[in-house]
């Protein structure tokens, strides 16, 4: 097994690599452009293509080509630039094309700046574009996973024939750490019974979002609700950290998240029954996971994210407001503080009695 | 009426669908194109090239958005619908992704001249392997007839009910002559559909483009003047008059370039997926690291470094972090980023650790390293009770924080009397190795200073001997 130190933006390249990703398309956007520059450092080396696209709707749309074609491909961006690939987004999604849209979010709204932030949440995992549709979302809290999930959102990209975006910020984009790198490399294989790519067996195919007729494109919208119920049912991932016994339960993904479990070591230490929950997939969201701890005693969860609560709306929906959900946040590129989680802590189990 | 049937030139081509039931409804041989339309004689053209060529099952097809949305249900080879104006940028995805197709793509005025002008002029200044058939009719079509970037002036349309009037609105785009400005292109022509003879000539043309694509040679460009009675409200007559006496005024028909002959085919190659070559990519033969192993007796270490950008604070971060990950600790290094720093102060964080490492994010350094002032005073205030500042002894008289150590380095001196002031931060890991603060070895440290340094023995050297002369320093007077 070999280990490197290794930058989450050029994890991301690895994954790619290793999951047999033949194209990459993108545009420079600060913090996401390692990925971007990293793809025309090794792709071509490999014989696999790069783009550099003059616009993030045409990297999209190099996106909506390739994967097409049946091929593995990738884009990344940070929060501008997913703003702007939205459109193509909606379009991959209502033509069912696999494919894996990293975000490497930064501080919004507008140009806002380059710090990390986690407010594209809701864009992303709310879907973002026109339309009833769903992205799967991945939320990696290491350069491994950056490097991991790339290949598990090919996968699951290709099984539910579904966009997959990998939901990071500019830390986890920036950092360094060391990765274990992958062990197999993908051999893909095109799937002719939908690709359209320029062979005689893919000649009927035919790659559209248009339903002209009412009924047929609500057939279409029912039968993507049930696609977005198999994913909920069999793709929910969490990290579950000390929740056995905890009365405060941290909800958090990401790099905050990686605060959290220093925090909860340390409130741990303080005797405060505090444990972290950690969706590694954003949707599917890991709503009977809550709701069993929810159900299971009196505690109060805090989602901490750095944005104004987005994640938060979405415990309360999967505990059915049964519980408190506080906010512990930071915005505008600032990242939540170990003395700020630990102030929490100290302040809740003080108040209540569990 | 036989001389008329002889000058019918176009049969039903087998490059369209002698049925189209991807329509629907009753009438499975007719279009969804008006009476009159010039889409369906451009349909035949395209279908009876394709076919004629024998390229159907290399061929995708692109839909644009517009009239000819439903392109694909008369194409009988692969097809795409894409979003507005986007054809020439999912093209680029098919034709780079499957080298051997034949990448065409179908567009209108408002689709290709409008909404989609950057993804136009960037594929074919890229040169993209895509034939591109624009069909120009001077109006939005689908939509229901508003202005298009084509429309001559004086033209009625529902947005421009008074006529095109430049002082509003500008004047025709000229695509043909936009393109032909770029290097890239193969062949750029416009041509026109309105009467037989036209069609001639339109047919070579269409011919043309998809030739170059058989060949892979390249973008080719063609743009046809072509009738839209419905929405400018003209009967067969006018609309003929309209496109050869109006239209060809403003857009006179023209080869503006044909490239083909002394073009060479286009190949891109073979994508490689093999674990092997991936792996050579990254020397993981040669450079890997040793795991990280689980020690909880180790005291986890936060360092800061900061100082000016071309201080090298991030290169000695990222040495050191090396080095702990020579020595199996677990270690994360976090930059302040991004191109908007540059020129500022820089900073990073590097812990080192027994464990999994919870925030990369260091506040409360055990170790800062300051390399100027500012740097100083940002973060001076931050350093652990206990903990060490060691900052360049140029910038002067210091008041360090009572429990704090505060060790004022010559590190410009020691590294400038050794070999290049630029190895100052190279002092600073000696001083840090010298007290132990890290612990780790002198071995850890000379490896992380060659992977650094990588392939550049003279600077592995330089600054190895920088090393060694701050470990004697800091020995000396510390």
């Amino acid at each position: 097994m070999a280990t490197q130190l290794v930058k989450g933006n050029t994890a991301a390249v690895i994954g790619a690599l290793y999951a047999g990703c033949d194209c990459y398309f993108g545009y420079p956007i600060t913090p996401a452009s390692e990925i971007l520059q990293e793809a025309s450092k090794y792709f071509p080396q490999v014989g696999r293509k790069f783009v550099q696209a003059e616009s993030e709707e045409a990297a999209i749309n190099m996106v909506y080509g390739a994967a097409s074609a049946g091929h593995r491909v990738m884009t990344a961006s940070s929060g501008p630039g997913l703003s702007l690939k939205q459109e193509g987004i909606s379009y991959l999604a209502g033509s069912e094309l696999p494919c894996v849209i990293i975000d490497i979010m930064r501080a919004g709204p507008g140009l806002g700046n380059i710090g990390p932030e986690q407010s594209d949440y809701s864009q992303v995992v709310k879907g973002g574009g026109h339309g009833n549709y769903k992205n799967i979302v991945l939320a990696p809290n290491s350069v491994q996973e950056m490097c991991d999930m790339v290949i598990t959102g090919f996968d699951l990209a290709f099984k539910y024939r579904n966009p997959v975006c990998i939901l990071a910020d500019g830390v986890l984009g920036q950092m360094v750490e060391s990765i274990q790198f992958p062990e197999k490399a993908v051999q893909p294989v095109i799937d002719t019974t939908w690709a359209v790519s320029g062979t005689a067996a893919t000649r009927e195919n035919l790659v559209t979002s248009i339903f002209l007729d009412f009924d047929l494109l609500e057939q279409f919208n029912y039968k993507l609700q049930e696609k977005y119920a198999t994913i909920k049912e069999h793709e929910v991932d969490y990290e579950d950290y000390m929740t056995s016994d905890a009365s405060i339960i941290l909800v958090s993904y990401g790099i905050s998240s990686r605060i959290c479990r220093s925090a909860v070591d340390q409130a741990r230490k303080e005797g405060i029954k505090v444990g972290l929950f950690r969706p590694r997939t954003l949707f599917p969201f890991p709503e009977k996971e809550l709701r069993a701890i929810a159900d299971s005693r009196k505690c109060t969860f805090v989602s901490v994210e750095m944005s104004n609560g987005q994640m938060q709306e979405d415990i309360r929906l999967a505990i059915g407001c049964t519980r408190p959900v506080e906010l512990l946040n930071r915005m505008g590129g600032n990242l939540i503080t170990l003395d700020q989680v630990m102030e929490r802590l100290r302040e809740i189990s003080a108040r209540e009695e569990y | 009426m036989a001389e008329k049937m002889a000058e019918k030139i176009i049969g039903r081509p087998g490059g369209l669908y002698a049925e189209f039931p991807r329509k629907g409804g009753a009438a499975p041989t007719a279009t969804h194109y008006c009476p009159g339309c010039g889409h369906g004689i451009i349909h035949k053209l395209i279908g009876e090239a394709l076919a004629d060529l024998g390229i159907q099952d290399r061929t995708v097809m692109i839909s644009p958005v517009g009239c000819a949305v439903f392109a694909y249900y008369y194409f009988d080879c692969g097809n795409l619908q894409v979003a507005h104006g986007r054809a020439p940028a999912v093209g680029t995805g098919v034709s780079r992704a499957e080298d051997n197709a034949v990448v065409i793509a179908y567009q209108g005025d408002g689709d290709l001249a409008s909404i989609g002008l950057n993804e136009t002029i960037q594929a074919a200044n890229r040169g993209e392997k895509m034939a591109i058939f624009f069909v120009n009719n001077t109006v939005y079509g689908m939509t229901g007839g508003q202005m298009a970037p084509t429309t001559l002036i004086g033209e009625k349309t529902i947005t421009c009910p008074e006529g095109r009037d430049p002082r509003f609105t500008g004047y025709p785009l000229h695509m043909c002559e936009i393109l032909n400005n770029l290097k890239a292109p193969v062949f750029i022509e416009r041509v026109s559909i309105s009467d037989i003879s036209h069609i001639r000539k339109a047919r070579k043309a269409v011919r043309k483009a998809l030739e170059i694509q058989r060949d892979g040679k390249g973008y080719a460009f063609v743009e046809v003047l072509s009738t839209c009675p419905t929405n400018l409200r003209q009967d067969s007559e006018q609309s003929t008059r309209f496109v050869n006496e109006e239209m060809e005024k403003e857009f006179p028909l023209d080869n503006f370039r044909d490239l083909s002959a002394e073009t060479q085919p286009l190949l891109r190659g073979e994508s490689d997926f093999s674990r092997d070559s991936i792996d050579k990519l990254f020397n993981l033969e040669t450079e890997s690291s040793p795991d990280a192993v689980h020690d909880p007796t180790f005291k986890e270490v936060h360092v800061k470094a900061a100082g000016f950008g071309g201080q090298g604070v991030l290169s000695m971060g990222l040495t050191l972090a090396h080095a702990g990950c020579n020595a199996q600790r677990f270690v994360s290094w976090y930059p302040s980023y991004g191109p908007e720093q540059r020129g500022g102060t820089s900073n990073c964080s590097v812990v080192i650790s027994g464990e999994s490492i919870g925030s990369p994010v260091v506040y409360s350094p055990d170790v800062l390293v300051a390399m100027n002032r500012p740097s100083l005073e940002k973060f001076a205030g931050d350093v652990k009770e206990g903990g060490i500042i060691l900052y360049d002894s140029t910038i002067g008289a210091w008041d360090i924080p009572a429990d704090v150590r505060g060790i004022a380095v010559p590190a410009m001196k020691i590294a400038g009397e050794t070999g290049s002031e630029k190895a100052a931060n190279t002092v600073m890991l000696g001083v840090m190795l010298s007290l132990g603060v890290t612990d780790l070895s002198r071995e850890n440290f000379r490896e992380a200073i060659a992977e650094t340094f990588s392939g550049k023995q003279k600077l592995i050297s330089l600054n190895l001997n920088v090393l060694e002369a701050a470990v004697k320093w800091a020995k000396e007077n510390i």
